[in-house]
């Protein structure tokens, strides 16, 4: 089960995503970047079905460039959060008509619609850092709930990583402490949860930009074989 | 799964003399887990007029097209006359002239609202009542809690400036009560 979960450090926030790919009983690889640099100060980890999770986190990231483009300026941190939730929003409730095929139609000629709604079942932690408020993080769940929060987690694995977040975090905390912090979380799931996914990417979003930290490995793929 | 108690959410209001009280919770929750205690539920939307929405949490984000919520109006009405409100998810209304109730723990705000009431409560008595009956309602509730929001209206005084322009104060006292164990 996927685990994605962050944090809001003193001028930093930091998010964790795991990196397996799994259907069913099969792991298909296991170093799949679930978090996407939205621009160069933001972070959208993302958790949930691969096939939305890559369209809609791709969808977002491509229109806040085209805003950067239209407009000269980039969109805020809450700007962008607010923008994913109208999207997820609208697509909750938006029906979509699919048309039954040539060989299905009705006795009169007329083409036959499925009526149906298509939401994107996507868990996103957007993670920001703004020049005027400093870092911030955003819950945003696949049904478009919407808050700004301090700590955040999605999966099976936030059962874990909040609990250990509730104990250990505090506002104003250093890079190396909120690593800590992280560090003791994927510990966490790896000792507790059953079917815990064994590497786990870390990214960071301070006044210098969004950038990988670090990776947190315990299986490695194998290379691809040369041809 | 039931969608009103998705998320989990307490609301009530109350009428005092020439006053209103709006209270909630603080809790946003995911089915039993507690994603934040900060949630705001009570919008201002404008001096006069409050609205509270429960249920699902993202519904009450969706303008123009709240489904699975239910509302709490609180306001004050012509000659600053308080007035209270409620109705379901596809607009039953129930006009109340002492107190109404929303949320996942509706049932114990009922219990709790109908033995603290008193008729013509002056604001600090009305704060007071409505604060202490939340707090005991949604400690019986694990979809609500996590402490309360609760915003009390009353008509000031009358003022008038010097170019002739009068008009009437109106005192807004916004709470956040911690939860207290």
């Amino acid at each position: 089960m996927e685990c994605v979960f962050g944090l809001v450090g003193n001028d930093f926030a930091v998010v964790a995503a795991d990196t397996s790919a799994v259907h069913s009983i099969l792991v298909h690889k296991s170093n799949e970047d679930k978090i996407m640099i939205l621009d160069s100060h933001k972070l959208i980890a993302a958790s949930g079905e691969s096939g939305d999770r890559v369209q809609f986190t791709e969808y977002i990231q491509k229109n806040v460039a085209l805003y950067q483009f239209r407009n000269g300026i980039p969109l805020t941190t809450a700007a962008a959060a607010n923008f994913t939730r109208g999207e997820l929003a609208t697509a909750l409730r938006k029906v979509e008509d699919q048309m039954i095929l040539e060989s299905c139609k009705s006795s009169s000629g007329v083409p036959l619609v499925l009526s149906h709604y298509n939401p994107y079942f996507v868990n996103i932690l957007l993670a920001g850092y703004d020049k005027e408020t400093g870092p911030s993080l955003f819950y945003i769940d696949y049904i478009a709930t919407l808050h700004k929060v301090d700590k955040g987690a999605f999966g099976y694995g936030s059962y874990f990583s909040l609990a250990m977040m509730d104990r250990h975090y505090h506002s104003g905390m250093t890079v190396e402490e909120a690593i800590d912090l992280v560090d003791k979380c994927i510990m966490e799931i790896r000792s507790r949860l059953v079917v815990a996914p064994p590497n786990f990417v870390i990214k960071i979003v301070d006044k210098d930009g969004a950038r990988e930290y670090a990776w947190r490995e315990s299986v490695k793929d194998a290379g691809v074989p040369s041809a | 799964m039931q969608i009103f108690e998705y998320n989990g959410s307490a609301l009530v209001a109350m009428v005092g003399k020439n006053c209103f009280a709006i209270a909630s919770d603080r809790r946003l929750g995911v089915q039993l887990q507690t994603i934040a205690t900060d949630f705001q539920r009570i919008s201002k939307i404008h001096d006069r007029l409050f609205l509270g929405l429960s249920g699902l949490a993202t519904d009450a984000q969706t303008l123009f097209g709240p489904y699975f919520c239910q509302p709490v109006i609180a306001g004050l009405g012509d000659e600053d006359k308080p007035f209270i409100c409620t109705m379901d998810s596809i607009g039953a209304k129930e006009l109340a002239k002492d107190f109404v109730v929303a949320g996942t723990a509706s049932e114990s705000l009922y219990g709790a609202c109908e033995s603290m009431f008193k008729e013509n409560m002056e604001p600090e008595e009305l704060f007071e009542t409505v604060s202490q009956a939340l707090l005991a309602s949604v400690d019986r509730d694990c979809l609500s809690g996590w402490g309360g929001h609760n915003t009390y209206r009353s008509k000031g005084k009358d003022f008038e400036r010097k170019d002739g322009l009068s008009g009437t104060k109106y005192l807004t006292h916004e709470i956040s009560m911690d939860l207290f164990f």
